[in-house]
């Protein structure tokens, strides 16, 4: 055991403060000493986590009062007022009274309600009467006794106080429930023989100019509690939405690849038609996609459009097309985009085929569908996709990109399987082995452009490699995040503490 | 999309047992295989193989996969017999012009198999028929039927039949106002002065297309043996393929089948008919697209694996395949065949510069100065309450039709959401300082962008607490890293409070906005701290 010679040696400024007077109660403690509330607490801490003192807490609830109830308090509830008006006049309209009395809106609905409830009033016609006696005006109300008796201790509400809180709690910030938490303390065996010690050190305590200046060899410090607790402090940070996003863009600029940005809001056009996409497809309906109300966008040049409307009619060279009707006016809604694949499409539209290729684009960002909000659904969420532009690129092209990718991604095995979208064909799901987990996670949608989305976009069905993992679902994935709204709520204890992935 | 369980004793009996080794052909055959137990096995089928959906389709098709029985499937049609006539009448023409027919019959019906056609028939209704709405289909017992029958459309008050589950005879109108089934697809029927029917030869009404059968002649029960088919809708083609995908399922019953004549005013039509369709094939396009090296015998045995015939560099495609558009789609097939898993990946030897665009590098320039702040970064919906626009006065709101949640409107600015963010951190641990780089969106009063939305990345930044001078040293220290020179007016905002509001000026560029938050405002959204705020466009900094 340590000496108590020692012990003293290690008490902080803070803590010498207080030893003295330690055999006092905590209240003349802090007389004495002069200690902000605070500053007390914390040396208290210090003190019993050197075992010199053993604390208690005592945590209770108090009713107290919200921004309207100090107000009611210092001049009188709205009711009083109404009441006082009716008492005066006796009989007066509902407009009248709203204008006398100054009430807001609330607080005349509120008091008109709360006098009825009583029968202090009555409502006929428009028009407010008077049925309290003399007596009953003059009697306080429970309400108003209440108000005045606040703050008190929740424990030791009376019955009629606990019924008044409840009709107070119903209306707007009159009542605030504040947490109150008192503290005492004991001393323990060894704090016996400490306290009441009145302690005189001429150690040095914290390193001050004064002290570097006047340095003489064989001078003392105070020994530090290295191991006490201290003040938390929080950087700046990164939403980690975007550390993600961050990463990803990394992957795609390490593989050769051009970032594509564009707008939110796209044209049915060239989220839909330009890939494709038939107008009667359900992904189309408005219980899927976001529409803006009451707005038509405008459609790219003449020739496009026309080639567009041809590949889903009668289709392009070879192509049988989806053969119905295509309209124009149609694919001049507004949408939010639901796939970065339209920004896609509007690369290969601005593309010089005789001087720009090869090519490999990337997109990353926000995407929109018509969904409701739970654990594994949202109305936006994040996606990513890469293309490749090359006359020469092929199935197992797309097929070693994808390995590349998910290398980088930091997984090492890729399962292949195929799938079906309505722009690509062939068409690829990619599925990963999770070490952790144990199983196999599908994380990446891929295809080959189909001829008619390139004859039209291009000029000729130049190939175009294309995929994109899923991205929030990664995301979730790697911060181990089980609730998808989690990821958009921004609730600022969770982004200072969730920790960042290397 | 649709998941499709198969009993798996059923399925054994059909496709042999489901070894490991099958389980994985399954997935590599485009039917990813989601669950699998002792009873039952569930699967995906893409919307592009609607003839997969049926028991007897999927076993059909995955035989050849396994190479147990590879090529076309073949099916004896039997030629139309006297009476099997549909006389369609013009009236149908401006509510649902077209129908397709075809009669099966020697079905020995089980239970499982009742259920199995009624199931393919709702999964068909709801993905090639886009819910009815392009296509729906009958299938009625042929012995309460008179032949021959008619396709007509009548006024709603002279339709008259007892529907599927119900006890007494209603009209149409009653149908689609009062019956369940009626009223879910009552709207297919809206506007149209008049409804389709069809009537056999004694005057009873089978059904009236898409909405229900007749509760005395739709019902297929354990005594029937032969069944009328029809497929009413507005595209032949899909029809035809439709009635292609139930007939081959009812002859995979051991049904026999047997043709109609459709007798349309103009000319008359016979079906079902399964002629295959005819496509030419290049081993060249096949290679090159696949990165392959196969030759054209390879091909002779890769096809029929998929359910096609291939002579002559030409490919004969079921008639129940929806999806073959383009030489690619039998391309993939033949992927599928040769196996994914088979294919080896290759990385091409072609050189690319990488390439960040000027937005991100600005915003996460601008980020890192601010990080280096101790600013925290937020990021928010893009989508905003109405109460939220609302509670700070938002005017000419973009709004979305039919969204699914409270989020009804495209955010104008970025202290909107910033705001709910504090209000809904108030109980966190302070200084609260946060920033988020984010798109806002208001309407594009100069017709300048092509979908009539401006769309702006902003810069916005709460300091909670903080007055404006905490705000002004953040815009000090982040515009003169970034070598901008910045100057202030004095200026009012709805959300601030009068004379510690500013209007940031960035060279003679009136930018952002920038001030302490009125009380007020601050009240409202429940926060308790003092609060200073700033917004620009990120691009007024560079």
């Amino acid at each position: 055991m340590k000496s108590i010679q020692e012990i003293i040696e290690k008490l902080s400024p803070l803590e010498r403060k207080i030893v003295p007077f330690l055999n006092l109660p905590l209240n003349e403690i802090q007389t004495k000493t002069r200690l902000d509330s605070t500053s007390l607490l914390r040396a208290l801490k210090f003190l019993e986590a050197k075992n010199i003192i053993k604390l208690q807490t005592k945590k209770s609830k108090v009713v107290g009062l919200g921004t309207n109830g100090i107000y009611y308090k210092k001049t009188h509830l709205p009711e009083r007022n109404l009441l006082m008006l009716v008492e005066s006049k006796k009989v007066v309209s509902l407009e009248e009274a709203k204008r006398i009395s100054r009430l807001s809106d609330n607080e005349f609905k509120v008091s008109l309600g709360v006098l009825k409830s009583k029968a202090m009033i009555e409502l006929k016609n428009g028009k407010i009467m008077l049925s309290a006696s003399k007596e009953e005006i003059a009697k306080k109300s429970l309400e108003e006794q209440l108000l005045e008796a606040l703050p008190i201790e929740e424990s030791s509400l009376l019955p009629e106080q606990q019924f008044a809180l409840q009709n107070l709690k119903k209306r707007k910030e009159i009542i605030e429930m504040q947490e109150k938490t008192e503290t005492t303390f004991t001393l323990t065996e060894l704090g016996k023989k400490i306290a009441g010690k009145e302690i005189v050190s001429d150690l040095i305590e914290e390193v001050t100019p004064e002290v570097i200046k006047n340095w003489k060899r064989g001078k003392k410090f105070r020994k530090y509690d290295i191991q006490s607790e201290v003040p938390k402090i929080y950087g700046g940070k990164k939403h980690f939405v975007n550390e993600s996003i961050e990463k990803g863009r990394r992957i795609w600029l390490d593989m050769g690849f051009r970032e594509m940005r564009s707008t939110f809001t796209q044209t049915s056009f060239w989220n839909f038609d330009a890939l494709f996409t038939a107008q009667d497809h359900p992904v189309r309906e408005l219980q899927d996609t976001f529409y803006i109300k009451d707005i038509k966008g405008r459609l790219p040049d003449r020739r496009l459009i026309e080639k567009v409307k041809q590949s889903h009619e009668t289709g392009v060279k070879g192509s049988k097309g989806w053969q119905y009707s295509w309209s124009e006016e149609d694919s001049k809604s507004v949408v939010l985009r639901t796939h970065t694949t339209c920004l896609s499409a509007k690369t290969l539209a601005s593309l010089d085929i005789k001087t720009q290729l090869p090519a490999k684009f990337f997109s990353i960002g926000k995407c929109f569908r018509n969904e409701t909000l739970d654990w594994s659904h949202g109305f936006e969420f994040n996606q990513t996709e890469g293309i490749v532009v090359d006359r020469n690129a092929n199935f197992s092209h797309l097929l070693g990109y994808l390995q590349e990718f998910v290398k980088k991604m930091g997984f090492e095995k890729i399962r292949i399987q195929p799938a079906y979208f309505p722009y690509t064909e062939p068409s690829v799901e990619g599925a990963v082995w999770h070490e952790e987990k144990q199983r196999w996670v599908e994380v990446l949608a891929a295809g080959i452009f189909r001829p008619e989305v390139t004859e039209p976009l291009l000029g000729e069905p130049i190939p175009v490699l294309a995929w994109g993992p899923g991205f929030d679902r990664l995301m979730m994935l790697a911060y181990e995040i089980k609730d998808f709204r989690q990821i958009y709520e921004n609730d600022i204890k969770n982004l200072r503490q969730r920790k960042v992935l290397i | 999309m649709s998941n499709v369980t198969f009993l798996r004793k059923e399925l054994e009996s059909l496709i042999g047992k489901i070894t490991k080794d099958v389980e994985e052909k399954i997935s590599l055959f485009g039917t990813p295989l989601e669950r699998i137990s002792d009873d039952e096995l569930e699967v995906e089928i893409f919307p592009n193989r609607p003839d997969l959906l049926s028991l007897q389709g999927y076993a059909r098709s995955f035989n050849a996969f396994l190479g147990k029985s590879p090529g076309l499937a073949r099916y004896t049609i039997h030629k139309p017999e006297d009476n099997y006539t549909i006389k369609i009448f013009n009236s149908v023409k401006d509510v649902r012009p077209f129908t397709v027919c075809a009669i099966v019959k020697n079905i020995k019906f089980t239970d499982e198999k009742i259920k199995s056609i009624i199931d393919l028939q709702e999964k068909l209704h709801f993905t090639v028929g886009r819910n009815r709405k392009k296509l729906a289909i009958g299938v009625y017992p042929l012995e309460k039927i008179t032949l021959p029958i008619r396709y007509e459309a009548r006024k709603p008050k002279d339709i008259r039949f007892i529907p599927l589950e119900a006890d007494r005879e209603m009209d149409a109108i009653q149908i689609l106002t009062s019956h369940p089934t009626g009223r879910d697809y009552a709207h297919l029927l809206e506007g149209k002065e008049l409804f389709p029917v069809f009537v056999d030869a004694k005057n009873k009404i089978l059904s009236m297309p898409p909405i229900i059968n007749s509760h005395d002649t739709g019902k297929v029960s354990l005594n029937t043996t032969d069944v009328f088919v029809e497929c009413s809708g507005f595209d032949l083609l899909v029809l035809q393929k439709t009635l292609a995908i139930i007939c081959t399922t009812l002859a995979d019953m051991d049904g026999k089948i047997y043709q109609m004549i459709l007798d349309y005013t103009n000319r008359k039509i016979i079906t079902p008919d399964f002629t295959p369709e005819k496509m030419k094939i290049s081993i060249n396009n096949v290679n090159k697209l696949l990165g392959l090296d196969i030759k054209e015998k390879d091909l002779e045995k890769l096809l029929p694996k998929m359910g096609y015939e291939y002579k002559n560099k030409t490919v004969s495609i079921p008639a129940w395949r929806t999806d073959i558009l383009h030489e690619v789609d039998i391309i993939e097939d033949i992927a599928i065949a040769y196996g994914y898993d088979k294919i080896s990946p290759a990385i091409p030897n072609v050189s690319t510069i990488g390439e960040e665009s000027k937005e991100s590098k600005m915003k996460s320039f601008i980020s890192e100065l601010l990080i280096g702040l101790g600013l925290l970064e937020i990021s928010t919906y893009h989508l905003i309450k109405k109460q939220d626009a609302e509670q700070n006065n938002l005017q000419d709101m973009i709004e979305l039709e039919n969204s699914k949640t409270e989020y009804k409107y495209l955010r104008q600015d970025l202290v909107t959401p910033g705001l709910r963010v504090l209000s809904e951190n108030k109980d966190n641990e302070y200084p609260q300082e946060l920033f988020e780089i984010g798109t806002v969106f208001s309407l594009d009063k100069k017709n300048k962008f092509e979908t009539g939305i401006k769309e702006t990345e902003n810069l916005c930044i709460l300091a909670c607490p903080g007055n404006f001078t905490k705000i002004k040293q953040v815009l000090d220290s982040l515009t003169k890293n970034l070598g901008q020179a910045y100057s202030l007016e004095e200026s009012t905002h709805h959300l601030l409070i009068d004379g510690r509001t500013a209007v940031i000026k960035i060279g003679e560029h009136r930018a952002g906005i920038m001030g302490e938050l009125h009380p007020e405002t601050l009240k409202a959204w429940g926060i308790k701290m003092p609060t200073s705020y700033l917004e620009l466009p990120v691009k007024s900094l560079f």
